[in-house]
């Protein structure tokens, strides 16, 4: 994993949270409340913080296995948060979560690799900030096909659009 | 592991065919959602299909994958995934296969070969699909039946010819897969 292409020649936005206190202008809170933090994608700036810092070197999620859509929901209402201190990320994460949103949606809409989204959620799970929803077993390949209901229920869905 | 109880139901079918066969057209066509594109990054060490005999060097690839998104019911939500085309990211459709309900092969008879590759990844793995020949301009040069035979296709495998700009003839192909599935594995063994 590498962030070494990431584009380097547009200035981020000034994020207190990613340099401290006492840096850039108005030198901003740095513990200010999360909303505080800049809504836009990380994509129209460019990211300045190379990935492995997002996950903290690790390249496995600390537990849970997370597929491309297994569905994600945010712990409501919120425990206070305890171990890691959470990133940036961690927050929008919970944001985007506030609905049931698979995975992979999550990576595209925080423009960040499946494989860093998995790991930041490995500490959620562990902070009980969300709960996951693996996608039907049943659904696997043709050997475990099985559960006709579930296809027939895909089948009626498609035939309503 | 904390499970949720009210999130829905998750299924996924892969869209796959050749480069610029109408993956990511047909995503569009159909999802609810503006199509999305997830990329990630591999190094070649875990791109162990790739051709890099002799190069020690560690290369980073970038593999993008564009899905999109349908909701049937409150309870079942369908995503669809336009796959990476080239054989040498087939080590991605591996984990892309995993729990898919099936596959569609787009087709473009103009770059048949182009589709050649994507056939045989779910031969080999025995996922059911079926061939969706993309009619651009409704123009159709070729039969199902000359298709099935430069594309040597099993007589079982449905082929139909369709539209990926257009919503009912994309959902169309989808039903068609669904019900090659369903009498699959419906049929005794």
């Amino acid at each position: 994993m590498s962030g070494g292409d990431q584009p380097y020649g547009a200035e981020p936005e000034y994020d207190p949270q990613y340099y401290g206190p006492g840096y850039g202008p108005g030198a901003a809170d740095p513990f200010a409340e999360p909303a505080a933090a800049p809504a836009e994608p990380a994509s129209e700036y460019g990211r300045l913080v190379r990935l492995f810092t997002l996950t903290g070197g690790r390249a496995q999620p600390s537990r849970g296995v997370f597929t491309l859509i297994t569905l994600i929901t945010a712990t409501q209402p919120a425990p206070s948060p305890q171990g890691r201190p959470l990133q940036p990320e961690h927050l929008r994460i919970l944001r985007l979560s506030a609905a049931p949103i698979a995975v992979v949606e999550l990576a595209a809409r925080l423009d960040l690799p499946v494989s860093v989204i998995t790991v930041m959620l490995g500490d959620l799970l562990d902070a009980g900030m969300i709960t996951t929803r693996a996608p039907l077993r049943s659904a696997s390949g043709p050997r475990h096909a099985s559960n006709v209901g579930l296809l027939k229920r895909v089948r009626d869905g498609l035939a309503q659009l | 592991m904390p499970s949720s109880d009210t999130a829905p139901d998750v299924v996924k079918i892969l869209i796959s065919g050749g480069f610029g066969t109408g993956k990511t057209t047909m995503v569009g066509s159909i999802s609810e959602i503006a199509p999305l594109r997830t990329e990630e990054h591999l190094t070649a060490s875990s791109v162990h299909v790739d051709d890099l005999a002799g190069i020690e060097q560690k290369t980073t690839t970038t593999v993008a994958l564009d899905f999109g998104r349908i909701t049937l019911t409150p309870d079942l939500v369908l995503y669809l995934f336009g796959t990476p085309g080239q054989q040498r990211f087939w080590f991605m459709w591996n984990d892309l296969a995993v729990g898919a309900i099936g596959g569609v092969v787009l087709v473009d008879t103009r770059r048949l070969d182009a589709s050649f590759a994507a056939v045989d990844f779910f031969e080999k793995r025995e996922i059911p699909f079926v061939v969706a020949v993309n009619c651009f301009h409704g123009i159709q040069r070729y039969s199902p039946e000359q298709i099935r035979t430069a594309l040597t296709l099993r007589p079982e495998v449905h082929i139909s010819m369709f539209d990926a700009r257009d919503r009912k003839s994309c959902r169309d192909v989808l039903l068609g897969l669904l019900d090659h599935v369903i009498a699959t594995v419906s049929a005794p063994a």
